[in-house]
């Protein structure tokens, strides 16, 4: 399918080779934080339809942790290694690795991660997989790089979903692409709005709005089969889903008492439950990362604020209070953090707090609908610019951004998959 | 006398008998069939047209004239209150639909595209719903009405600054 494009956010700091231009990123004030890190050409690596070597290398260079050195050779995993002379090219790693192409035309990709330091082998993969997935195992490596070198699990074999939308032909596209953008799918389209996408922590599914009934109902579909259901379609407006950690229950918002509030329900759309009990708005629901809470914007004090309130019904409390006007709670995965949208000087930003400490940084401006990555380490959202809706990333210390565009149309309510096995 | 009776029985019997018999039928009076037409004046041209009849019962929701065909009603910035210019629509449309019990609609209703996606479905669920209450209030069934939203979704106006936003800040009352 059509790639998207990854863009210059601005030209502050560029990394890489013009080669990679596509995948750039803006990174500010990281310096000697950064782990250098050298990528060898991996050994006839050409004869694969993607270059292994040149994806792991904008892989690491996106995250803005890495600073990604051109070993300018090939080195195979098998060959041995002179790591003294990388360590003084200021490597502190290097990864080296072989594609083979196999007697069914599959292709065996090996890798293997150095330290240069205490010259020490820290891992290596050897994995066989067909022609169109050379580039997730590419994806894979980076991954396994990134955990040997931060100690966090990587996010490169991810997917995410996103809506993108031209009004004017009225075409509404659910799109299923790798992290970086690369390899779109579409999982539904129609002429009628599709808004909040939400993956299931298993991966397989998806829950969403769509407006195809002229009115907001909950789907969740499986991706792989295709099939759908309808998780909720109450009277007035069902809209707002949001998976609980085990995928077992959804929670979202139903207006079928005339104002809108937070209900749970099986994945099936059995046992419907109401949660929230507000004279108001109680919307935008999200389980906490134990299961045990609800994060949830309302408007009980007049202008919308975050709460937060017990699985099991009872008093909320509220989360913020800097600012009039705060919505769309994100919790990572840790629970450690919690993303939201903040209208302040009038614009709309993207905000991440500390929970145990209230500590909050502002990410980003022009942003709407943020959507942690699994490993809690960036967060995605929608940002308007050029009279059109992009998406962009943002690591959680807001040092590294990237954009991404489509060459027509918006792109929108972005939500980052799971890791997958 | 015996006589008489006797003549007039075999009268009425042989008159039954004869009933019975005969193949031409008791009423005797001619059918009278039509002439051919060409044997008659040749009628006008205009004896095959029919003149139509107003009958009063044309579709007022149909009629692009009549007070139901203006079916939006729009708020201020950050108000979830019918406007005094959105009152006639309300009343019109629920006089109609208090009289035919028979009609339903959704109620659809929008915001512009500033703020978030899902808390301004929640914002145009609070103006279907302030349409749909003050509906109730004039007589409309629960049952002929639905509030729904649109949220920022479905604007009429796709441009910015406030003549689009206020286009946007709306509820469509949509006959289904």
């Amino acid at each position: 399918m059509k790639k998207l494009h990854t863009l210059l956010f601005s030209a502050t700091l560029l990394m890489g080779t013009a080669a990679h231009a596509q995948l750039s990123v803006e990174i500010a004030g990281v310096g000697s934080n950064q782990i250098p890190v050298a990528v060898a050409a991996f050994a006839d690596e050409s004869v694969a339809p993607e270059q292994v070597s040149a994806i792991i290398r904008a892989d690491l260079q996106r995250s803005g942790v890495f600073k990604v050195i051109d070993a300018r050779q090939t080195i195979s995993d098998s060959a041995s290694v002179d790591m003294a002379a990388f360590k003084a090219s200021g490597a502190d790693a290097l990864v080296v690795g072989s594609v083979k192409r196999t007697a069914d035309g599959r292709f065996e990709v090996r890798y293997k991660l150095f330290d240069t330091v205490k010259k020490s082998q820290l891992s290596q993969l050897g994995d066989t997989v067909s022609a169109r997935n050379t580039r997730l195992e590419a994806h894979r490596i980076a991954d396994d790089v990134y955990e040997k070198l931060t100690g966090t699990r990587g996010i490169f074999s991810t997917r995410i979903a996103y809506v993108k939308e031209n009004r004017a032909a009225r075409d509404y596209q659910l799109v299923v692409a790798d992290a970086d953008g690369e390899g779109e799918q579409i999982a539904a389209h129609g002429k009628e709005p599709i808004i909040s996408p939400a993956w299931s922590p298993d991966g397989t599914r998806v829950a969403y709005v769509s407006f195809e009934l002229r009115k907001p109902v909950i789907y969740v579909q499986n991706l792989v089969t295709g099939q759908r259901t309808v998780v909720a379609n109450e009277r007035g407006s069902n809209s707002a889903p949001a998976w609980s950690p085990d995928g077992t229950k959804l929670v979202l918002s139903l207006s079928k008492t005339g104002n809108t509030q937070i209900f749970i329900v099986n994945a099936d759309g059995s046992g419907l439950r109401r949660l929230s009990n507000s004279n108001g708005i109680d919307t935008e629901p999200q389980f906490s990362a134990d299961g045990q809470s609800v994060y949830f914007t309302s408007d009980r004090s007049g202008g919308p604020q975050i709460y937060k309130m017990s699985v099991g019904g009872g008093q909320a409390t509220r989360v913020t209070f800097k600012g009039s006007y705060n919505i769309s709670p994100r919790v990572s995965s840790d629970g450690k953090t919690l993303a939201w949208i903040s209208q302040r000087e009038g614009g709309f930003s993207l905000y991440a707090m500390d929970l145990a400490s209230g500590q909050e940084l502002r990410l980003a401006d022009g942003a709407s609908e943020p959507s942690f990555s699994p490993n809690g380490k960036y967060i995605m959202y929608a940002t308007k610019g050029g009279g059109r809706v992009a998406l962009a990333v943002v690591s959680v210390d807001g040092r590294v951004k990237q954009r991404l565009t489509t060459q027509a149309g918006n792109i929108r309510e972005p939500s980052w998959g799971p890791f997958m096995k | 006398m015996s006589n008489y009776k006797s003549v007039a029985i075999v009268a009425a019997v042989a008159a039954m008998l004869s009933a019975c018999s005969s193949p031409t039928k008791l009423n005797d009076a001619p059918v009278v069939e039509k002439p051919p037409v060409a044997n008659t004046a040749p009628p006008a041209d205009t004896s095959r047209d029919i003149r139509p009849v107003e009958t009063g019962n044309v579709d007022p929701l149909n009629d692009p004239k009549g007070v139901l065909a203006n079916r939006s009603v729009y708020f201020d910035f950050d108000s979830y209150v019918v406007r005094d210019d959105g009152k006639p629509v309300v009343e019109n449309h629920s006089a109609f639909l208090a009289k035919n019990k028979q009609r339903h609609i959704l109620i659809q209703g929008n915001t512009d595209d500033r703020g978030g996606t899902e808390y301004n479905l929640a914002l145009g669920q609070k103006r279907a719903e302030a349409v749909r209450k003050s509906m109730a209030a004039l007589g409309v069934a629960d049952g002929q009405m639905e509030a729904v939203s649109l949220g920022e979704e479905k604007p009429k106006s796709t441009g910015s600054g406030e003549s689009a936003w206020a286009e946007n800040r709306r509820a469509d009352i949509v006959y289904q």
